[in-house]
Order: C-alpha cells, then sequence, then structure tokens
C-alpha cells in the first residue's frame, strides 16, 4: 500500500504548511499585508526549538512551547516596528517594507551564526507502526496529533474567546470595530502573536520531521504556505488548513512519480493557476472595488 | 420626433442575492438633458456603472446609436462614445491637470507606440494635436491657467470642473454626470449650471445627469426619471415629478403623505 | 523644438562620458576592475529602467524581473556559445525572446492587482528558474559556461538606448495612458485607455530591455547559474526602483549607479550588504514611502531650484 504511505508522508508536508499558512491568511485577513516575513519567523522558531533541545536540554514539548512564546513576541515586535506605520501606505510600500523585514532577519541570522546548516536532535521516539500495510513512523503520528490539537486551539480561540471576535470583527470593517470600541492595535498585534507562535510551533516540528535547518530554510516553506493560503481562499483558515493539505499532498506525489526536481515548481504552477482561475481560491469570496 | 440615442431595455443586475437594480426602462434622444433622482441607495450609480460597463446587467440590454453595448468593457463604451464623471472625484491625481485631459484624448489620438518612441513626423504632429485640443477644453472650463499644477492640488470646485473637461475630451456624445454639484455652494452651482448648459450647445452634447441638488435638477433637466429601491417609480417632466405623490413618498417618508 | 535641443544637449553629454571613459580604459586609466564596475552599473541601471516602466510607470508590482534577465541571459548564451552566433545577434535573440517571454507571462497575471500580481510574478519567476535548472542542455544546476564578450562599448550603448526607448514611451499618449493606470484604473478604464493591453505592452518592454540586460550580464562573467537569477536577484532590481523613486526614471538610475557601488565595495561582506539593503529600504518606505526621488526626475529638481532662486 504504497500510495497510502505517500499519502501519509503529503498530509505531514501539508500539516507543516498548514500551520505557517493561518499565519498568512489572518494577517492578510486583518491588515490586506503579505507578511513576508513569517517564513522567517518559521526559521526562527525552528532554531528556538533547537536551542532549548540542545543547549537547555528540554524535551519537545517544552521546547514547542518556548519557540510558541518567543516567536509570538518576535511578530508583535516586527508589527509593531515595521508594519503599523504602513497601514494606511500604498500598497507597494506596505509590501517593500515585508520583503526587507523578511530579508533583514534571513541576514542578521547568518551575519552572527553563518549559513551552515545544523542538525535537528532526535526527540520523538522513532518506531514504524503498520496500518494497512503501510509503514508510518510514530513521529508522523506525533506530528499530526500535535498539528491538530493546534488547529482546534486557533479554531476556539477565533469562534469562542473575546479577542477572536474582535479579531473577526476587525478583519470585517477595522473602521465600525474601533468605534465600537474595539482596540484595533491589540487586536492587530494578537492575531500577530498568533500567526507567529503557529509559525514558530511549525519551525520546530519541521526541524524535528526533516532534521535539517539553516537561516534560509524559511523562504520556500514560507512561500508554499502562503501559495496554500491562496489557494484556500486567503482570509478565510478553514482555506489555509485545506491549501496546506492539497499543496503538501501534491508535492509529496510529484517527487513519488519522479520529478521531484520539478517539486517546488508544482506549487507555483498551482498558485498560477488559482490566481488565473480562480483568484478568491477555495472559500474565498470575490470582492468588487466600489466605483 | 427627436431620434433615439440611448435605450435601457428592463435591465437589472444582481449582487449575490441582492437586487440592486430591476425593470429598468429609459430612453434619451439625441440633445436631451435628462436628470436621475431618487434617495440615497436608490441604484443611481448603479445604473450609470452598467451604462459604462463597469458592471454588467444580468438581466435586460443596453443599446446605444441602435447597437447593443452590453458586455463591452468600459474602455470600449467610452470608445463609442459615452463618457463619464465620478461621484467620489476620480482624478489622476499626481499628475498634471494637462494631462488628465491629454489622458481621455488618447484614444481619439492616432500615432503609434513604435511613431512615439523612434520620435517619427506623426508622433510630433500626434501630440501637438492632443495638446491644442487639451488645451482648448480647458479654456472651456477656465482651468488654462493651472495647466502644470498636479490635479490633486487643484481646490475642491476646480477639481469637480477638470472632471467634467476630461470626459469631454473623451469625446462623448453622451455625457454622464455623477453629482456634478456635491459638494459645491449655491454660487459655484449656479456657475456649474451654466457651463453645463453651454458645453451641451457647443458640442452637442445628450447629457444625463445624477444629482441631489433638487434646485439643480429641477432648473435644467427637460425630463426626470426617478429611482427608489433600484425600481423606476416616475417618469416626467420636472412639473410632473414635483407633484408626483409616488415621488413625494420616497424622498420624505409615508408620514407626509398621509 | 525646446524639447529637441535639450534632447541633442544629453545625447553631447552622454557621448562625451563614453568617449573619456573608452579613452581610460584604453590608456589604461582605469583597471580591469573598474571596468567590470562600470559594466555591472550598466547592467543594473537597465534593469532597474525595465523595472521602473512596470512599476514606476505602470503601478503594476512586479518581484519577477529576474526572471525575464534569466531567459535573455541563457538565450544570448544559447546563441553564442551552442550556435556560435555573433554576440550582437545574441543581444538582439535575448531581447525578441524575453519579450515574448513577458507577453506569456503579462498576459494572463496582468489581470491580477496588488499583492495577487506580485506573487503571480515571482511564481513565474520561480517557474523559470526551475525551467533552467531543469534543462541539461544549459547546463542544469552547474549552470553554463559563456565567454566574455561584454564591453564598455556595449553596456553603454545598452543603457543610453534603454533610456531613449522608455523616456520617449513615458513621454506620449501612451506612456500616458499607463500612467492613468497607475493614478487609477477605473477612471483610466472610464476615459478610453484599454488598461489590460498598456499593462502589457509596459510590461513587453519591460522584459525585452530585462532580456537584453540578461544577455551583457552573461557574457560579463565566465558563467551562468539559474541560481543567479533568483528572488533575490528580483528584490535587488526592486531596491533599485523603489529607493529611487516611484515613477522617477532618474531617481531608479541614481539608485542603480550608487547601489551597485556600495555593492562592489562590501563584495568581500555579502550579509552585511544584505543588511544595509534591507534596513535602508524599511527606513525609506517608512519615511519617504514615494522614495528618494518621488515622481521627480532629476531635470525637475534644477527647474524648482531655479524657481525658488528668482523668487528669492
Amino acid at each position: 500500500m504504497d500510495w497510502l504511505q505517500q499519502l501519509i508522508n503529503g498530509i505531514s508536508l501539508g500539516s507543516i504548511y498548514a500551520l505557517i499558512a493561518l499565519g498568512y491568511t489572518m494577517v492578510y485577513g486583518i491588515i490586506k499585508l503579505i507578511n513576508f516575513a513569517h517564513g522567517d519567523v518559521f526559521m526562527l522558531g525552528a532554531f528556538i526549538g533547537f536551542f532549548a533541545i540542545t543547549r537547555w536540554e528540554m524535551g519537545f514539548l517544552p521546547a514547542l512551547i518556548i519557540a510558541m512564546v518567543l516567536c509570538s513576541m518576535i511578530g508583535v515586535i516586527i508589527e509593531r516596528v515595521a508594519y503599523k506605520r504602513l497601514r494606511n501606505a500604498t500598497r507597494i510600500a506596505a509590501l517593500t517594507t515585508a520583503i526587507g523585514v523578511s530579508f533583514l532577519i534571513e541576514y542578521t541570522m547568518i551575519f552572527f551564526r553563518g549559513a551552515t546548516p545544523e542538525a535537528y536532535p532526535q526527540v520523538l521516539p522513532n518506531k514504524n507502526i503498520n496500518i494497512l500495510g503501510a509503514n508510518i513512523s510514530s513521529q508522523t503520528i506525533l506530528i499530526l496529533i500535535v498539528t491538530i490539537i493546534l488547529m482546534i486551539l486557533l479554531q476556539f480561540i477565533v469562534h469562542k474567546t473575546k479577542i477572536g471576535k474582535a479579531m473577526r470583527a476587525v478583519s470585517h470593517d477595522a473602521d465600525a470595530a474601533r468605534l465600537m470600541g474595539i482596540n484595533v492595535d491589540n487586536t492587530i498585534s494578537a492575531t500577530f502573536a498568533i500567526g507567529s507562535a503557529l509559525a514558530g510551533a511549525a519551525g520546530v516540528i519541521f526541524g524535528s520531521y526533516y532534521t535539517r535547518i539553516d537561516p534560509l530554510m524559511g523562504v520556500l516553506p514560507g512561500l508554499k504556505a502562503f501559495i496554500a493560503a491562496v489557494l484556500g481562499g486567503i482570509g478565510s483558515i478553514p482555506g489555509a488548513m485545506v491549501g496546506g493539505f492539497i499543496l503538501g499532498i501534491v508535492e509529496t506525489i510529484v517527487s513519488a512519480v519522479g520529478y521531484s526536481l520539478w517539486r517546488d515548481a508544482a506549487a507555483f504552477v498551482i498558485l498560477i493557476l488559482i490566481l488565473i482561475l480562480k483568484p478568491a481560491g477555495i472559500f474565498g469570496k470575490n470582492i468588487r472595488e466600489k466605483v | 420626433m427627436s431620434d433615439l440615442l440611448l435605450k435601457l431595455d428592463n435591465i437589472g443586475i444582481q449582487f449575490g442575492g441582492l437586487k440592486a437594480v430591476q425593470n429598468v426602462d429609459m430612453y434619451l434622444n439625441r440633445g436631451e438633458l435628462v436628470g436621475l433622482i431618487g434617495p440615497n441607495g436608490a441604484g443611481k450609480t448603479t445604473t450609470f456603472n452598467m451604462l459604462t460597463g463597469v458592471y454588467v446587467p444580468t438581466e435586460g440590454d443596453i443599446t446605444f446609436k441602435g447597437q447593443s453595448i452590453k458586455g463591452l468593457k468600459p474602455y470600449q463604451v467610452t470608445k463609442k462614445g459615452i463618457s463619464r464623471t465620478f461621484q467620489n472625484i476620480r482624478l489622476f491625481k499626481d499628475v498634471t491637470v494637462l494631462d488628465n485631459v491629454k489622458i481621455a484624448n488618447h484614444h481619439l489620438a492616432n500615432h503609434s507606440i513604435i511613431s512615439s518612441i523612434f520620435r517619427l513626423p506623426a508622433h510630433f504632429k500626434g501630440e501637438a494635436k492632443m495638446e491644442k485640443e487639451s488645451i482648448d477644453f480647458l479654456k472651456i472650463f477656465g482651468l488654462d491657467v493651472y495647466k502644470n499644477e498636479l490635479a490633486k492640488n487643484l481646490p475642491y470646485g476646480m477639481q469637480r470642473r477638470l472632471e467634467i473637461a476630461r470626459a469631454l475630451a473623451a469625446g462623448p456624445e453622451l455625457l454622464l454626470l455623477d453629482e456634478p454639484a456635491a459638494g459645491m455652494n449655491p454660487q459655484e452651482t449656479q456657475d456649474l449650471m451654466d457651463l453645463i448648459a453651454l458645453i451641451r450647445e457647443k458640442f452637442n452634447l445628450t447629457i444625463l445627469l445624477i444629482e441631489h441638488d433638487m434646485n439643480l435638477v429641477m432648473g435644467i433637466c427637460e425630463r426626470i426619471y426617478v429611482l427608489d429601491h433600484g425600481q423606476l417609480i416616475a417618469e416626467g417632466t420636472p412639473e410632473e415629478i414635483r407633484n408626483n405623490p409616488k415621488v413625494i413618498e420616497a424622498y420624505l417618508g409615508e408620514e407626509v403623505v398621509q | 523644438m525646446k524639447k529637441s535641443k535639450a534632447f541633442w544637449g544629453y545625447l553631447v553629454i552622454a557621448l562625451v562620458i563614453y568617449a573619456v571613459v573608452q579613452g581610460m580604459l584604453v590608456t589604461g586609466m582605469l583597471d580591469l576592475y573598474y571596468q567590470n564596475m562600470l559594466i555591472t552599473i550598466c547592467i543594473n541601471i537597465m534593469l532597474a529602467v525595465s523595472l521602473h516602466i512596470v512599476i514606476g510607470i505602470t503601478g503594476q508590482f512586479s518581484i519577477g524581473h529576474a526572471g525575464f534577465m534569466a531567459v535573455g541571459a541563457y538565450i544570448s548564451a544559447i546563441c553564442t556559445m551552442k550556435l556560435g552566433l555573433p554576440f550582437i545577434v545574441g543581444i538582439i535573440l535575448a531581447g525578441i525572446v524575453a519579450a515574448f517571454a513577458g507577453v506569456l507571462v503579462g498576459v494572463p497575471s496582468l489581470r491580477l492587482k496588488g499583492d495577487y500580481l506580485a506573487i503571480a510574478t515571482l511564481g513565474f519567476a520561480e517557474i523559470i528558474r526551475i525551467l533552467f535548472l531543469n534543462i541539461d542542455y544549459v547546463g542544469g544546476a552547474a549552470g553554463m559556461v559563456v565567454n566574455h564578450a561584454t564591453t564598455w562599448t556595449y553596456a553603454f550603448f545598452g543603457v543610453i538606448i534603454t533610456i531613449l526607448v522608455i523616456s520617449n514611451f513615458t513621454n506620449s499618449r501612451h506612456g500616458r495612458g499607463c500612467i492613468a493606470i497607475r493614478e487609477d484604473e477605473i477612471a483610466a478604464d472610464a476615459m478610453g485607455i484599454n488598461t489590460t493591453y498598456f499593462k502589457v505592452v509596459a510590461f513587453v518592454i519591460g522584459s525585452l530591455f530585462a532580456g537584453v540586460a540578461g544577455a551583457l550580464y552573461a557574457h560579463n562573467f565566465y558563467i551562468i547559474q539559474p541560481t543567479a537569477f533568483n528572488f533575490l536577484k528580483s528584490f535587488e532590481i526592486l531596491i533599485y526602483v523603489v529607493l529611487g523613486g516611484l515613477g522617477s526614471l532618474s531617481g531608479s538610475v541614481i539608485a542603480a549607479i550608487f547601489l551597485t557601488a556600495i555593492s562592489q565595495y562590501l563584495q568581500a561582506f555579502p550579509e552585511t550588504r544584505m543588511i544595509i539593503y534591507s534596513v535602508v529600504l524599511i527606513l525609506v518606505m517608512l519615511y519617504r514611502p514615494t522614495g528618494l526621488m518621488g515622481t521627480k526626475e532629476l531635470k525637475d529638481l534644477f527647474k524648482a531650484r531655479k524657481k525658488g532662486g528668482s523668487e528669492v
């Protein structure tokens, strides 16, 4: 049952994309900015987890939590320092700044520690379990469980808590939300905090799954997660999850049938097809400019 | 019997499930000045947007000079001879006043990209003609003194005038004005009315006008259509409209009528 | 009349600059290091100006310009190295094929707006790069060996032609149509401008000169590799345009000269260079989002000064 194994590999990869995509989609939903630096927060999360495990000898879960907490702080700092002033700026200025922040994080990291990759320590038990004839490692299962718990947690925050309501209100209409007494600045910061925490978690999961991290590791997964968010319909939380899983599965299939060099192109081809055929994505709504 | 220029045949449009405009029948004869009025949200601007190709009506048909223009892109509609102004001024802000008008004059010139890149004689001839025509339009509106100012630096009333000048430069037979007097004081409104009368005479224009200012509409329009909740509720001369109970109801609410 | 006088004036200045530098190169007053730097500056000016017409004039945010540069680089290299054609033929074909690639990319993606367009152009550039990565004929990831053929003369006249064509285009009814799209697409459409057509035209002209720049680039080094045309390269070109001032041709030229010179000095410290680039970019975007020159040109600044002087 080879295809089942590939499917599960695809879902594992997809769950990482989905976790990153959630941050993109939440931030885009609320301030209409493609936060290019999001992939680099993911990278920082991986490194924080790495240090937590190797230097402070933590287990997987404490490392995951530390990475999430620190990344959420980093996310808020990025928002407050760089993006806050850009709320009324042109799209070009906002996007250029985001790209600038992304490069700044990457190359500051390289400046301090060099570009050499780091081998992630083995923190999860690695036993093979046989399900329906497919060999699935216990790692994969653990990662899936963690991802699903995080997603449920996010759904809970967005739909059941006060801050979640505020986030939905601000993304719908920031001015009206402000008039209703919602602190828009804090809500935006909270969105960055939550999104960045998820990216941090994805970093640690990525590290322990693929066992290799480096300062530029965030670029490609970041872009692909963004593609996943567009695929699902940017601004839509379930869309980001579904988009992430689809992308992960498609990439795994492309590699599995022997075109691994084209794997990265597959994501971009999907992006262009979706942008041309249905730019609003699977779960998105078409919005017209008012004349 | 004057000849028919524009005909809206039972047009309507839906956004999602919402019928923004439905069953609208209108006609404009060549040379007429017609008003389109109605309360806020009645569908006036939506009707304009359907006329100019910004929205495609989901029902009915629009014919201009006997040809259907439904489904044409806005620039194609403009080339057919319909141009417009916008309710919320949409000038090219960081461009000079002169260039704003030249841009609208663009589709009337025909020198090619190649002639412009290689600076062939056709380019200089074409550009000189555009320059002259554009300045003439600015003169009519008293804007020629501002020709090298950026559009965003003009005072508000002048920006409104520039929008009309720009729409004229696109060479229309039918001019659609979306609240041209919005935000103007009575004196400016009076000047604007005179100006509209002048250009109508000078360029043989047919004009369809959306306006909130009742004095302006009643003062210069020959016929008036009234929209309410996306439907046409009345049509007639200013006198008829003034006394139409349905119109009074739409504008003032039911209590007054009762 | 007045305009053409200014034109001949600029041409004379340009020829003088060319002759002086050529003289210094021939006599050996400028060594190979400086010759290489001057050529790199010229190539970057071409890239900046060719992106300027897309972003600065037409307002379409493309962040995949390096893709067209890659097309030009590889096509010209194939012409000279595989087919044995003269360099000049390679340059021309590079421009034509890159322009054609511009049509292929532009027609579908320019229907998109803002962020979506940016991401689509980025996606296309990546696809182009991965394409070259997977074609064994051009060496795949290892790259392709190319003879050195780019001289100061090629580079300089490349710049002159690029600037001339793009500024002539801009200062015509066609260029004004593009500017109208930048300012307000809906109003431009309502004024009779076929917005899709002009977006594609601007994009194709931009791609053409990016292709030519790519050809000069390929023949200035001894090897070309797909990684040279990645997102980082697109970003570098973007910085020239955005820093120089969106809508200002002279601004993007100045930014290209200045930043290329700086990066030549920082060649040994690539990380420092990127950190400086990004910090400067972020600061400019936060405190002067229109770029250093805004939409003004160099000559406008002189005019303003003269005017100010006479009033005082």
